[in-house]
């Protein structure tokens, strides 16, 4: 398999596009035709469906290049971004371990890593990169290791530490965010920085889904989808910057919504960490234009039922609230009402 | 429950009544690394019944080449360490679940204090590794009734910050001395006996130490008791519990199907709603809240038991 690397901009010209091929792969997070707030987990790892995004562990696909530079441009400006608390950092090498291991026994033509012992030696070919370094030695790398190795990898990472029955969050990389920040949440245990979600809270989602987190095991990792609604197709959505990608709400019209609008999905994994016992919280953001989405049929009628039926509340959380008629003005376009098949995947 | 079927590579005795097993890949693979307190649960297929008990790792946390246990034999236990004591000999294959740890160090402490009592040295023995390896501050007692018992001293390097206190020799825990006295930011590790644990929490509620700086594990086996009967609300079934059963195991034993990782009443995937209880149920975990418990909507089967007139669980 050989993976074309786009070319491309998350700001500014936004020149990001999906090609077919990344529009056929994409999560889309709906199974049914009306959506209610859960924690839905299944297994993740090997053996996911061929072709889709679930297949590898890290998954790796044609943005991969641009996102990381999209990400060193979001650090130069605000450092902060990558947060490590001290007592963090074996679980930044675990977390390094665990990503160049999957990256190179799923992408051994992209990614290599040689252990000698200690001494490792890790080539990334996509990027350019070629480190020889000492593992559990920070001294041999540019960097922290949470920062080195996430700067090599798609999506934004918490790192959680579990004690007192609790996660907290004390170490991540955090650039391509939903509104979120992780200067703020830093050391924060899971109702605190789960505080303003609406409804979910009453009905004990939190509760189990932490009893869940709390047990996940070594090798047994899981997975859900999250989902929001983005203008333009930017990564960094975070509140710091809101002032640079808010008032693009407004920009939407009738006309453009097609190609401005990107529906946001989030795939959301959970992996125990062996040296740490830490849990590493990899949050993968994709996204596609509503023009694009609706070339898939079922996921044209099933995202107009799911926008249309959704509470208030929701579309005033997830932030697109004052877009919501346009949207469902235009997918309604290509809702014929007929039956949708279960399921998230694309009919044949 | 991901598992890995393992070999046994070694049987060795420490004491009279500790082992020491040692399990390898079949083929050489490495497994997985863990933390320090981490345990395994360990399948053992006896006759009609599989049994399965926790142990806690004492090999090097950082090598993958094997895992190693102790158990401590006990006559008057369930059968699971009296199979591994006269059973299970080296070539021998078993199944093992991958480590999970229910009992890990504080990274964030300015320093640790481990206190052991008896088999409850065995979390401290990767512990002291991972911590030596890290080079953070630590001290480590361990209290045993004699020399000849301490099956810790063959697993415990030599080191200084290592004290031994032999109750046969007239050295006993000054639980009062250790705790005192420690810089600010330390946190304290209990495990063995209940009394010991409770002695420790009271030691340290004397002294103003904050409750989330003490951490324990009570090494906890499902108490026997008197048989019950259950019913379960899927099926209709109603299932007998035996006096040397738990009810996770006599649902096992009925082919329902159930979630557990420590079977120790900790870890809280056991977790089964109670839909209808008249009785008492006797909870023995430490997973539940006390409105859970006593409102009585909640049990845990690994550990916790039934007395009463009827009993139906959402399984
Ligand atoms: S199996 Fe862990 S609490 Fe029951």
């Amino acid at each position: 398999m050989t993976i074309r690397f786009n070319d491309e901009t998350f700001r500014d010209d936004y020149s990001f596009r999906n090609s077919a091929e990344a529009i056929r792969r994409f999560p889309f997070p709906f199974d049914k035709d009306d959506y209610m707030y859960s924690v839905n987990m299944e297994p993740h790892g090997t053996g996911g469906r061929a072709g889709s995004v679930f297949e590898k562990r890290f998954d790796v696909d044609e943005h991969y290049v641009a996102e990381m530079r999209d990400r060193a441009i979001t650090l130069a400006g605000d450092p902060l971004r990558c947060q490590s608390l001290p007592h963090m950092e074996l679980a930044g090498w675990d977390l390094l371990e665990l990503i160049m291991q999957c990256k190179a026994e799923d992408y051994p033509e992209l990614f290599q890593l040689h252990r000698d012992g200690d001494r490792w030696h890790w080539i990334n070919r996509p990027l350019g990169i070629e480190q020889r370094f000492t593992f559990l030695d920070p001294t041999t790398l540019p960097c922290g290791p949470l920062e080195y190795i996430t700067r090599q990898a798609q999506g934004d990472f918490a790192v959680l530490d579990q004690r007192e029955g609790n996660l907290w969050m004390d170490a991540g990389m955090v650039t391509s965010q939903a509104d979120w920040s992780l200067d703020f949440d830093i050391g924060m245990n899971f109702f605190e920085w789960h505080a303003p979600v609406p409804k979910a809270a009453e009905m004990g989602i939190f509760q189990r889904a932490l009893k869940f987190l709390l047990a996940v095991q070594q090798g047994a990792p899981s997975r859900r989808l999250n989902w929001t609604m983005t203008v333009n197709p930017r990564l960094d959505t975070s509140p710091e910057n809101y002032h640079l990608w808010g008032p693009e709400k407004r920009t939407i019209t009738p006309e453009n919504v097609g190609a401005k609008q990107y529906l946001r999905v989030e795939l959301q994994s959970f992996w125990r960490l062996p040296r740490s016992n830490a849990l590493a919280f990899p949050i993968r953001c994709y996204l596609i234009a509503l023009e694009d989405l609706v070339t898939v049929p079922k996921w044209a009628r099933r995202l107009h039922r799911v926008i249309r039926d959704l509470p208030d509340e929701l579309a005033d959380y997830k932030g697109f609230a004052v877009n919501r008629q346009i949207i469902i003005d235009y997918l309604a376009q290509f809702d014929d009402g007929k039956p949708t098949s279960p399921g998230i995947f694309a009919d044949d | 429950m991901t598992s890995l079927m393992l070999r046994v590579a070694a049987a060795e005795s420490l004491t009279p009544l500790v082992k020491r097993f040692r399990f390898e890949h079949p083929q050489g693979a490495a497994l997985p690394l863990f933390s320090g307190g981490a345990h395994v649960v360990v399948e053992m297929p006896d006759g009609e019944v599989l049994r399965r008990n926790a142990y806690s790792l004492i090999s090097d946390p950082q090598d993958g080449s094997g895992y190693e246990i102790a158990v401590r034999r006990e006559d008057g236990g369930r059968g699971g360490s009296r199979f591994m004591h006269g059973r299970v000999q080296p070539g021998d294959q078993l199944r093992i679940s991958l480590p999970l740890n229910l009992f890990a160090l504080d990274l964030r402490a300015r320093k640790h204090v481990l206190i052991a009592g008896g088999i409850g040295i065995t979390p401290f023995v990767a512990q002291v590794r991972q911590l030596l390896r890290m080079q953070l501050p630590f001290e480590l007692h361990y209290a045993a009734r004699s020399r000849a018992e301490a099956a810790g001293l063959k697993l415990l390097p030599d080191v200084p910050q290592i004290h031994v206190h032999i109750s046969d020799e007239g050295d006993h825990l000054d639980l009062g001395g250790i705790l005192s006295g420690q810089p600010l930011g330390t946190h304290v590790y209990t495990c063995g006996p209940e009394g010991l644990i409770t002695a420790v929490a009271e030691a340290g509620a004397r002294l103003g130490w904050p409750k989330t700086v003490l951490h324990s594990e009570v090494f906890q086996a499902p108490p026997p008791g008197r048989p019950f009967a259950v019913v379960l609300a899927r099926s209709g079934r109603t299932i007998e519990v035996g006096a040397h059963q738990s009810l996770l195991e006599a649902l096992e034993a009925a082919g329902v199907e159930i979630d557990w990782s420590c079977r120790g009443g900790a870890c809280g995937r056991c977790e089964t709603q109670v839909l209808s209880c008249h009785g008492r149920i006797e909870h023995h975990d430490h997973w539940l809240s006390e409105d859970d418990r006593s409102s009585q909507s909640r049990i845990m089967p690994c550990v916790s038991r039934f007395r009463g007139e009827t009993l139906i669980i959402d399984r």
